[in-house]
């Protein structure tokens, strides 16, 4: 061994075990995440089976909605995995771009969940504002249904510019199944926020549903929420991939591979969970 | 090579060399540092609880004023004060002693070490452990000043009494999630680390079996921990949302109806909470059973009688403990059905318990058995163990229990394995391994007096409990059963506990000066001064910073000791022929 220690299988695998430290590490975490989430849908099934009656989950949430954040995150599961490709093919660029567009993909799917978290509490935003800022506002932007559009739309529109600005960088280096797919992927983003707006048009300010209103919703926002909250920390890993950590490739490409690679399966992790969510919250 | 080293590796500042340093060692000895704090601290806890149960409303002379009006007036403790102790006393005693002191100390210094490894896998993730567990044992401590003190409704904190208490429980909850995320961390690391960077030739079968214990441990650690996760997070959302995981429709508080949506259960915490704890009372034991066998092992100079039974016994113990954790919960009214079950598969767990604990009684047999410390606290943790392993038998039973439950016999039979069972295992740990991180020996002559009267006032403290419950003493009461015409036979027993908890606190003082005056005033020793086997010995003392300065091979078990025809009683695993 050299006088500077090196921990061992960093890189390369074990040949006994066949897998590289990280690896094992990244499994032995998701069975841990296996076990947290189990605790709290075996939580589900208990109040449940013990509640006299139980809303569908229909009634409250939009069915469409949730099927277009469930496309949304498969999709970025696809481009996790096209990014770890495209790094095994020593390319950079389309690592970069396809790393990017899993956390826009990711961020489109927070956004949606922010809207369908606000669409459950009537929010009346004068409450928020001194009254003479808030007579201002109301009139400027026509009334409080017209301004609570106002953030979303901002945000919505800041997606797309997004998406085409990356599609515009893309356009000029990329194959036609590439832009293909990014033109797809920009479609399906801008029929989510349609589809947003229009269940805010629908529900908005005609009933509350916080955590407290019923089991059901204090199982939906816990769940959802502790989903969202990994989906955040895989936003915030992949970014430090995205932007400073891809100094890494220089030196060691080997290894920025691998964690490319252990990103990628806990990324499917969380996919995976949503994949669960998804029936029994919004279907069952 | 040894020069070589030091060349590579320039001076660091303070910070990094002691405090954001990743070496294992240095992780380690945070841990035991920080866990041998707590552990001093849940005593005094438990000290003041005593005088409270011995003189029932007799004001505390002299440091009882220190309290404030709020907690004693005039001295004189207040019930919600007696419960905060009796809280935080389980919760810092089990999450923020014992463990991370069994775990986060001895699995630090010593898995690396033993298995011939530079590190621990991940360094960087060890060291956000450590943190995480500190973070998480601060917001602890900080509980206790914030309005209405600390947590209040036990170490279980079972709803719906935990969820309408004051602000310490939302502390409790947080300080938990940080706990358990520490405990996450390394216990992939541990996980890992054993998996994959043992040195060559060191199969599984040759480990020790103290890393065999840390590796189950870590097993449940890493699984039984998330449910618990769960249920604070629920817990958490029922005191802050208002929501109703673990709140039954209809609940009166003070004559007043909550006003929550209701429909939820409050065993639904229980059982989560037990999922996690019944495993959690293996990690506790483990890694003392694993200490104790290396220290046995290596002063009867003999090999362990029967290693393979030990870590095939180990083995099913951590799967098992998955499946017991309901008798904790026969008082809830469960039905016969599922209450066979769990006795059942309670009665099957004591085996592979009484295999190992009879496997290194039988390591005795035939030994010559040196007295000094170390093995002296190994020695007295076999039949104390015991004691608690057999106290627990008929609480394993639904029968027993629901006379037994809620006295002071559980609260025996619990402390019999954990004080003179675990913590007697991890003083004879520190007296073992400290030559190896100092270079010198801990004193005998404070060694014994350390030992002797501990083990003497464990047992007067102990026993009277297990007394008390048959009697049918409620563990539960501030006054200690003053009131209870059926205890009074038994309320004078109070008094001698007590005494021998106050007696036991001052025969620590020779642990604590002879940890601090053997670091300059031991006696110097050699890389190896218990001729030991096991590789943590082939390395210098202390040692440096990635373990070893050669590759380390390993050709044999970790216990041969007295090979016949060797012409030392013992032959190293790194050695490659017998001498």
């Amino acid at each position: 061994m050299s006088s500077v220690h090196v921990l061992p299988y960093t890189v390369s695998p074990r040949q006994d075990t066949g897998l590289f430290n990280a690896k094992l590490g990244i499994w032995l975490f998701l069975g841990s995440e296996v076990m947290l989430f189990g605790g709290l849908f075996s939580a589900y099934i208990l109040l449940r089976m013990g509640a006299p009656n139980w809303p569908m989950g229909s009634t409250i949430l939009s069915i469409p909605i949730g099927t277009f954040n469930t496309i949304v995150l498969i999709t970025s599961s696809v481009t996790m995995v096209m990014a770890w490709v495209s790094l095994k093919l020593q390319e950079l660029k389309k690592f970069r771009m396809y790393l990017g567009l899993t956390i826009l993909l990711a961020l489109t799917f927070l956004m949606v969940k922010a809207f369908e978290y606000g669409a459950k509490f009537s929010i009346h935003y004068h409450e928020y504002f001194p009254a003479l800022f808030n007579l201002a506002v109301h009139r400027l932007a026509g009334g409080i249904a017209a301004m609570a559009l106002v953030p979303k739309c901002i945000l919505g529109f800041f997606f797309l510019w997004a998406v085409w600005s990356l599609a515009q960088v893309a356009f000029k280096d990329f194959s036609r199944f590439v832009r293909t797919a990014i033109l797809l992927i920009s479609v399906i983003a801008f029929i989510g926020i349609i589809l947003t707006l229009f269940e805010l048009g629908n529900r908005h300010s005609h009933h509350n549903f916080p955590p407290s209103y019923s089991t059901y919703m204090a199982i939906y926002f816990t769940l959802t929420g502790l989903h969202g909250l990994h989906v955040l920390g895989g936003i915030i890993v992949n970014g430090y991939f995205w932007g400073p950590g891809r100094r890494m490739w220089l030196d060691q490409p080997e290894r920025f591979t691998n964690r490319i690679e252990v990103a990628g399966l806990y990324w499917h992790f969380v996919d995976l969970v949503w994949i669960f969510l998804f029936p029994v919250l919004y279907l069952l | 090579m040894t020069s070589d080293h030091n060349a590579h590796h320039p001076k660091v500042g303070f910070w990094r060399q002691y405090v954001f340093n990743t070496d294992h060692k240095m992780i380690g000895l945070w841990y035991g540092i920080t866990a041998l704090f707590f552990l001093f601290f849940g005593f005094c806890l438990v000290m003041l609880m005593r005088w409270q149960l011995a003189y029932p409303g007799v004001a505390l002379p002299v440091i009882g004023k220190w309290f404030g009006e709020s907690r004693m007036p005039d001295g004189v403790m207040l019930p919600e004060l007696y419960n905060q102790l009796g809280a935080m006393h389980g919760t810092i005693m089990v999450f923020m002693g014992i463990v991370p002191l069994a775990v986060g100390a001895y699995g630090n210094v010593l898995i690396p070490l033993m298995i011939g490894a530079p590190d621990m896998a991940f360094p960087k993730i060890n060291l956000a452990s450590y943190w995480a567990y500190f973070i998480g044992g601060v917001i602890m401590l900080a509980s206790f000043f914030v309005p209405g003190g600390a947590a209040a409704a036990g170490w279980t904190s079972y709803a719906p009494l935990a969820v309408i208490s004051t602000m310490g429980q939302t502390m409790w909850i947080i300080g938990m999630v940080f706990l358990i995320t520490s405990s996450l961390l390394g216990a992939v690391n541990f996980l890992t680390t054993i998996i994959q960077m043992r040195a060559p030739g060191l199969t599984f079968m040759k480990l020790p079996f103290f890393v065999w214990a840390q590796f189950i441990t870590a097993f449940l650690l890493l699984l039984a921990f998330p449910p618990l996760e769960a249920a604070a997070v629920m817990q958490l959302m029922d005191r802050v949302a208002h929501t109703s995981f673990f709140m039954p429709s209809g609940l009166m508080v003070s004559g007043q109806p909550l006003q929550i949506s209701g429909g939820g259960s409050v065993l639904l915490w229980q059982h989560l909470f037990w999922f996690l704890a019944h495993p959690e009372v293996y990690v506790l034991i483990l890694p003392a059973m694993g200490i104790v066998s290396e220290i046995i092992a290596n002063n009867s100079r003999k090999p362990l009688w029967g290693y393979k039974a030990m870590v095939f016994s180990l083995i099913f113990l951590g799967f098992m403990s998955f499946i017991v954790w309901a008798h904790h919960m026969y008082i809830t009214g469960m039905g016969t059905g599922i209450s066979s079950f769990f006795q059942a598969t309670t009665m099957i767990i004591s085996i592979p318990s009484v295999i190992i604990l009879t496997a290194l009684f039988l390591s005795l047999w035939g030994g010559s058995i040196r007295f000094n410390t170390p093995m002296l606290f190994a020695l007295a943790f076999l039949p104390m163990f015991g004691i608690g392993g057999l106290t627990g038998l008929p609480l394993g039973l639904s029968t027993p229990d629901i006379h037994l439950h809620d006295t002071y016999y559980v609260i025996g039979h619990f402390h019999y394995i954990v004080a003179p069972g675990t913590i007697f295992a991890l003083f004879a740990g520190i007296y073992y391994w400290y030559p190896k991180l100092t270079g010198r020996k801990m004193n005998e002559f404070l060694g014994h007096l350390h030992f002797w009267p501990t083990l003497v006032c464990m047992n007067f403290l102990f026993m009277p409990m297990l007394i008390q419950g048959l009697a049918g003493v409620s563990r539960r009461l501030y006054d200690g059963g003053m009131e209870y015409s059926h205890a009074q036979g038994v309320m004078h027993l109070n008094g001698v506990m007590s005494y021998a908890a106050w007696i036991m606190a001052l025969f620590q003082i020779p642990f604590i000066i002879n940890i601090l005056l053997s670091l300059k005033g031991g006696e110097k020793v050699n890389d190896n001064p218990w001729g030991s086997t096991t590789l943590e010995w082939a390395t210098a003392t202390p040692p440096p910073h990635g373990n070893f300065a050669f590759d380390p091979k390993v050709y044999r078990g970790p216990y041969e000791y007295s090979v016949p025809g060797a012409s030392v009683d013992y032959t190293p695993q790194y050695q490659e022929k017998v001498i």
